[in-house]
């Protein structure tokens, strides 16, 4: 097996697809890796019950001239190549140009009862129903932020959820204002007309957002805070998600410079994507949110840059830079509503991985001080969620993570295979 | 513009293990105290710490001084937030020869009053199924314990506060005649005690001292995978060698169930980067007493550096050629062991009382040769 790429692509999602095609496309030889054992990444996550739209089952399917590396998550970084653990053991990967895709996750924000079963993010119910989890018939509450509730909740639906209701935090205005702009963008104007008629009969609620969820084993009933007062609403599964948030994890090992400018980072990159690491190029929502189109066509653009193609790479910037606006537009009508900042209470869990309240990071400034003191963040997702949660609560950024970008097993950071069960049974 | 300096008895410049513990016995002792810290507490060395109190036998000096703290850490037993956990240390044998020159150390322990017993092969694998067949046996020592080093110095440094120590949250820009400049130019005075560890040089240029790095490796939760605190015998030949890297085998089950792995060494390493190289070098041997790691998940790999003196003992005592500036800094490996200690003997000097032990082979001066 040989494992240098011209062209390595981390991230199947749409911007990872497009870059390993494009690549492809100009000769290089070049291999695309994914955790998952499908191509799409989230947004095009193969569903057990129901096809992908036609353009995205396209792009999911054509990956012809491209080595489709599946269930490959990259655990730790070395001089111009990647280790990687499969299911059979660990492999090294070196490349020539690395295009990071490695996209977004949701924005997940600590409220009295978010632990409870049943509570789940919008975009994570969305992605159990695609896999076959049951949801008929069972009661959703959708809530949080953003477009992607509308696609959760269309996707409910079709696996046969009843969804109860659709709550948004952004007030009537600025929805209404972000709905209206749409028309400069028309296939998403089309998308979501599509989408609303699809949900008609869904109440779709602003400036609503979950004060607290209740229930024994499960959640059973939430409060939610709507402009005409808090209205309790009973249901079996509670799906919230605040909108999304690049994952930086891989470029900040590699040694990429990120931009803080925002709450959340984001990878920096130029005009033609190239990252502050020679050869390293990053596309699509690791770049800053945008959506599915800005995602397309960035890894498009870095997949010509990456195979040497400049100029095929600058014919892409008059469109993105349109598209990117939309990510513009996005950030500035949802912005959340500080009032979300105060819903955790001291008793209410941050950090799920290693159990600490709220109350107990009282006093703290600084992320690796906090981490060291209540072991918050310390846990197996290294502050994924609680410390993005944090730093959008204000109370500090999130610190630096650390090699493996998700636990890996020992064999496969020395490099080795791991041991048979045989072995393993004499060994123990 | 000249503020009028506050004043203290004792000013402490850096807050980790060992300057906490300094802060601590002062303020213990009513003196007005000063802490300077401008990172988190215990967010140097003591957070790469693996916060194994042991004593190692090879120096008398640095066994007289760990015998003394390791007294003193039993108070922190039955303290929450140290996780203190008595897991014993097993010493592994490989083969009949290092079996051997187990009983030496059996006895030098025994000297010095601590209690460490022989295991055969039986008695090892009664002990520790985990580990790779074929060893001959191994020295345990029962009453030796791990503890989590970071919440050891915030709890010290606390518990000066509620004494009425104040913290002082800045960079010490240089010592002054009597005291101390901070990076804001508040000046305070009184004695200055330095515990910068491997940032020493900063202050104290006339001191050598290098940052010899290591790497830690921590696993998800796997409780009762192992048992004791696990060591090679040969560990001492990695730790007190001089080689310009080496590893050693030293695996700790961890209070939460997890697994701490240690341990390497590198002098010529500047930056705080996981080395791959050093990983695998560090886990393969770990594996080799330990077959089953393989398959366990890591959730983190970092590194961090330990303060080294060129002849391994800290620096305790007044520093050469100045008045009212005191060093104690260089602990290398064993700073959590010996913080205790090294607190008491600081603030006997301090006092001008005889210290408990003999801090003649700490002494600093032993530098201005």
């Amino acid at each position: 097996m040989r494992d240098h790429y011209d062209v390595l692509v981390i991230g199947a999602g749409p911007a990872g697809l497009a870059a390993a095609q494009t690549a492809a496309s100009h000769g290089a030889r070049v291999g695309l890796l994914d955790a998952q054992p499908r191509p799409g990444g989230q947004v095009w996550r193969h569903d057990v019950q129901h096809p992908l739209p036609r353009d995205a089952r396209n792009a999911v399917d054509d990956l012809h001239g491209v080595d489709w590396l599946a269930r490959h998550s990259v655990v730790a970084t070395e001089s111009s190549s990647l280790r990687v653990e499969t299911p059979q053991g660990s492999r090294l990967l070196s490349y020539g140009a690395l295009v990071i895709a490695t996209g977004a996750r949701e924005l997940l924000l600590p409220f009295p009862g978010w632990t409870l079963p049943g509570v789940t993010g919008a975009g994570g119910l969305q992605a159990l129903a695609k896999q076959g989890w049951p949801v008929a018939g069972r009661r959703v509450v959708i809530a949080g932020s953003g477009p992607l509730l509308l696609a959760a909740a269309d996707t409910l639906r079709k696996h046969g959820a009843q969804v109860v209701g659709i709550y948004e935090q952004a007030n009537a205005g600025n929805v209404r204002s972000f709905a209206a702009q749409l028309r400069h963008w028309p296939a998403r104007a089309w998308q979501a007309a599509g989408l609303r008629l699809r949900l008609a009969g869904i109440p779709y609620r602003f400036g609503s957002f979950v004060r607290k969820a209740h229930g024994d084993d499960c959640v059973q009933r939430v409060d939610i805070d709507t402009p005409h007062g808090v209205q309790t609403v009973a249901c079996d599964l509670l799906a919230v998600g605040y909108g999304l948030v690049p994952n930086t994890e891989l470029a900040a090992l590699l040694g990429c410079a990120l931009d803080h400018s925002d709450i959340h980072p984001r990878v920096q990159v130029d005009a033609l994507l190239r990252t502050s690491v020679a050869n390293v190029y990053a596309a699509g929502e690791s770049c800053g949110i945008a959506g599915l189109a800005v995602a397309r066509i960035e890894g498009a653009l870095a997949g010509h840059r990456a195979a040497g193609h400049v100029d095929a790479a600058r014919a892409l910037l008059a469109p993105r830079d349109r598209e990117r606006r939309f990510g513009a537009l996005l950030a500035r009508h949802f912005a959340l509503d500080s009032r979300l900042h105060k819903l955790a209470d001291d008793l209410t869990l941050v950090c799920r991985c290693e159990d600490v309240r709220m109350g107990e990071l009282t006093g703290f400034t600084d992320a690796r001080a906090a981490k060291l003191a209540t072991r918050c963040g310390m846990g197996a997702c290294q502050g994924r969620i609680c410390g993005t949660a944090l730093a959008e609560l204000g109370r500090f950024p999130r610190s630096g993570s650390r090699p493996p970008i998700f636990p890996a097993r020992l064999a496969t950071l020395a490099g080795l295979s791991p041991l048979s069960s045989d072995d393993a049974q004499r060994g123990s | 513009m000249t503020v009028a300096a506050a004043t203290f008895d004792l000013i402490v410049i850096g807050a980790g293990i060992v300057g906490a513990a300094c802060a601590d016995a002062a303020s213990a002792e009513g003196m007005r105290v000063a802490m300077i810290e401008p990172g988190p507490i215990g967010g140097g060395a003591t957070a790469a710490a693996m916060g194994h109190l042991v004593a190692m036998d090879d120096d008398p000096a640095e066994l007289a001084l760990a015998r003394y703290s390791l007294r003193l850490w039993e108070s922190f037993a039955d303290l929450k937030e140290a996780e203190f956990s008595r897991c014993g240390t097993l010493w592994v044998a490989r083969n009949d020869h290092e079996l051997a020159a187990a009983s030496q150390r059996i006895a030098r322990l025994a000297a010095a009053g601590i209690d460490a017993r022989p295991l055969d092969a039986a008695a090892l694998y009664e002990r520790e199924p985990a580990l790779v067949p074929g060893l001959a046996g191994g020295m345990l020592v029962p009453r030796e314990a791990v503890v989590y080093p970071p919440r050891v110095a915030q709890n010290l440094v606390q518990r000066a506060q509620s004494r009425g120590a104040r913290l002082y949250a800045r960079r010490a820009q240089a010592l002054q005649r009597h005291g101390v400049r901070l990076d804001d130019d508040t000046l305070l005075s009184g004695p200055v005690l330095v515990a910068t560890g491997c940032a020493l040089p900063a202050l104290l240029p006339a001191l050598p001292m290098r940052a010899r790095k290591g790497h830690l490796v921590i696993t998800d939760r796997y409780p009762g995978f192992i048992r004791h605190q696990l060591l090679e015998l040969g560990y001492a030949d990695s730790a007190h060698g001089d080689a310009d890297s080496s590893v050693a085998f030293n695996v700790q089950p961890r209070p939460t169930g997890q697994i701490l792995i240690g341990s390497s060494r590198e002098f010529s390493a500047n930056d705080a980067d996981v080395s791959p190289a050093m990983v695998q070098r560090m886990l393969e041997r770990s594996f080799a007493f330990v077959p089953g790691l393989r398959n366990l998940q890591a959730l983190r790999v970092w590194t961090g550096f330990r303060p080294t003196t060129p002849d391994g003992r800290p620096y305790l005592g007044a520093v050469p050629g100045a008045l009212d500036q005191w060093v104690a800094a260089g602990h290398e490996g064993l700073g959590v062991t010996t913080a205790l200690g090294s607190a008491k003997l600081m603030v006997d000097l301090i006092q001008g009382r005889e210290p408990a032990i003999d801090p003649a082979p700490y002494a600093p001066s032993r530098m201005a040769a």
